[in-house]
């Protein structure tokens, strides 16, 4: 069985994003950049899936400029076996990306896609349901738990309430979420090996997909600060600002 | 103009975040429909038609639509698609398994989470866990939105009573099918809709010193939640977190104890109109968003906090 893991990069998690003084984005020059944490936990969820005998090859493909090469690395260097970039120069919205993944499904032919709940930079939550409408597929979203059987597997869903479980057939597409495992790091003869492993580019044009935005972007504005308030000094005085100030208790 | 709403409930609630939405409906302007999909009795689709602002409730009555199957419930709002202007649903576990799906069967872009209506095509919405807000504009025939329910007031359950009419309940994929929930139980608010949160952070060294946290929360009628720290610890399950991995809450008092500040925190509640910081340490960074910090240890401030309350 083959596991196909969709991979995007993104502005490394630790960073202050800055907005750009024209207000046209954030600032992403000289910013570190790494995968997207929550492609990280699909990557090792598929890599757990090999381990354990449940499949036996794993792909992992990233959309965007010649840099997302180093993401594919590093999916690689975790374990994956092969990469695939699909070359696309500007940033490309989540329906796009849900129809280049389509495409690579049609050619790989994988019974699981992995795929992280959404993305740290834009936020959409969009891309995995996307990919299993176009496909037909069913859909496991939000998975913090995953047994996967013949021709069936069970989610465990993290939902508003609590959990869900689920049974969905396959092939299908499950977004991951943050609970499910902890990635591992790759190791230093691992990211050597990874140098070695295949790594395909293709372009968006040979994938025939229209990946023109349907949005447009008019500002992107920092967020009103909230300034620091006043420190009490003791609880009497909390009690007393909340009840008679702030009126809120 | 005429926008349809996907009711969030569980067969016999509708859930708070739906009224939100309804609010962000009217903000862009034409009839209201509410769409109530799943095996549901009455209920939902009467406290739907009590909504004010929603002109017709639409009920869609079916096993194949319990439990928000999205495989079931997206084609049936694809069929619905073209008599509406936009198609709504709250940003909740629900909405959000859903509505991208109903997007690429229609073959269009989503906007999510959206905290502000500008305008019919236009809106607000954070990107970077909340660090920035993008004004986004779609050209699409149908916008397709979900909603943050904290960024938008609850609608009033005092309308005058919409129509209520049967839709289509269509056929089952046969894709997926529930197997069972684990829903914490609490006698106390939804987090995500209550007036005030009381949270405990790793500070609070061990689950069971939650109770302290429990006891102010049953006197101030709050509810009771955690930071990611705290639940990766494993003091408190996972539907504790507020955070920008767990839930947005945006109360009018938040309360975080023993909660150093992690940014990823304060994305999950730096809109809450008050907010009260219990720490030992005065440099923690929760300390730069408190209107009222408290430098003290938490295991002697929060049972004498408990205390003044009376």
């Amino acid at each position: 069985m083959k596991v196909l893991v969709p991979i995007k990069r993104v502005i490394d998690y630790n960073v202050k994003v800055r907005v750009k003084a024209d207000n046209s984005g954030v600032e992403l020059a000289n910013v570190k950049m790494a995968m997207n944490p929550f492609d990280e936990i699909a990557v090792e969820q598929a890599l757990r899936l090999k381990e354990s005998g449940g499949a036996d090859e794993i792909v992992v493909v990233s959309i965007g400029p010649s840099q997302n090469q180093e993401t594919i690395r590093t999916g690689l260097a975790m374990g994956a076996d092969r990469g695939i970039h699909i070359d696309a120069s500007h940033n490309i919205e989540p329906l796009a990306v849900a129809k280049l993944l389509k495409e690579v499904v049609a050619r790989e032919k994988p019974s699981l896609v992995f795929v992280g709940k959404q993305a740290i930079d834009d936020d959409c939550n969009q891309t995995g349901q996307m990919l299993a409408a176009l496909l037909g597929w069913a859909q496991g979203t939000f998975v913090s738990d995953i047994k996967i059987g013949h021709d069936k597997a069970i989610v465990i869903r993290e939902v508003d309430g609590g959990l869900e479980h689920l049974e969905i057939s396959m092939p299908a597409v499950v977004t991951v979420d943050l609970r499910l495992n902890e990635p591992r790091y790759a190791s230093l003869p691992n990211i050597m090996k990874a140098k070695k492993k295949p790594l395909d580019s293709i372009t968006v044009e040979e994938l025939g997909v229209d990946v023109s935005p349907r949005l447009t972007v008019v500002k992107v504005e920092e967020p009103v600060a909230r300034s620091a308030g006043i420190k009490v000094a003791d609880v009497s005085e909390l009690v007393n600002k909340l009840k008679n100030e702030a009126k809120v208790i | 103009m005429s926008v349809l709403v996907l009711a969030d409930h569980d067969n016999g609630q509708l859930a708070g975040a739906t009224l939100n939405t309804v609010t962000a409906a009217s903000q862009i302007g034409g009839d209201i429909h509410v769409l109530v999909a799943g095996d549901t009795s009455g209920d939902v689709a009467r406290a739907a038609a009590a909504v004010a602002g929603v002109a017709k409730v639409l009920i869609a009555n079916g096993n194949s639509l319990d439990h928000g199957i999205a495989e079931n419930v997206a084609p049936l709002i694809q069929k619905m698609a073209s008599s509406y202007s936009h198609l709504l649903a709250p940003a909740t576990t629900t909405g959000k398994n859903i509505m991208p799906r109903v997007a690429a069967l229609l073959d269009v872009m989503q906007i999510s989470d959206i905290v502000q209506v500008i305008d019919a095509n236009t809106f607000q919405r954070p990107i970077y866990a909340g660090n920035a807000l993008a004004t986004v504009t779609s050209d699409e025939a149908i916008k397709i939105v979900t909603v943050r329910s904290t960024a938008f007031d609850a609608a009033a359950e005092d309308g005058s009573g919409a129509s209520i009419e049967d839709a289509a309940v269509g056929s089952d994929a046969g894709l997926s099918s529930y197997v069972k929930s684990e829903l914490s139980s609490s006698e106390r608010p939804e987090l995500t809709s209550a007036p005030i949160v009381i949270s405990g952070g790793r500070g609070m060294q061990d689950g069971s010193n939650f109770a302290m946290l429990e006891k102010v929360a049953d006197k101030l009628g709050a509810a009771v939640g955690a930071s990611r720290a705290a639940v990766d610890a494993g003091f408190v399950p996972n539907d504790y977190q507020v955070g920008q991995t767990g839930k947005v809450v945006a109360p009018d008092l938040y309360v975080a104890v023993g909660i150093s500040g992690a940014i990823q925190h304060l994305a999950g509640m730096k809109d809450s109109k008050v907010i009260v910081a219990i720490n030992k340490d005065d440099e923690a960074p929760i300390f730069q968003v408190a209107d009222f910090g408290l430098v003290a240890d938490l295991f002697e401030a929060v049972p004498e906090f408990e205390k003044e309350l009376g």
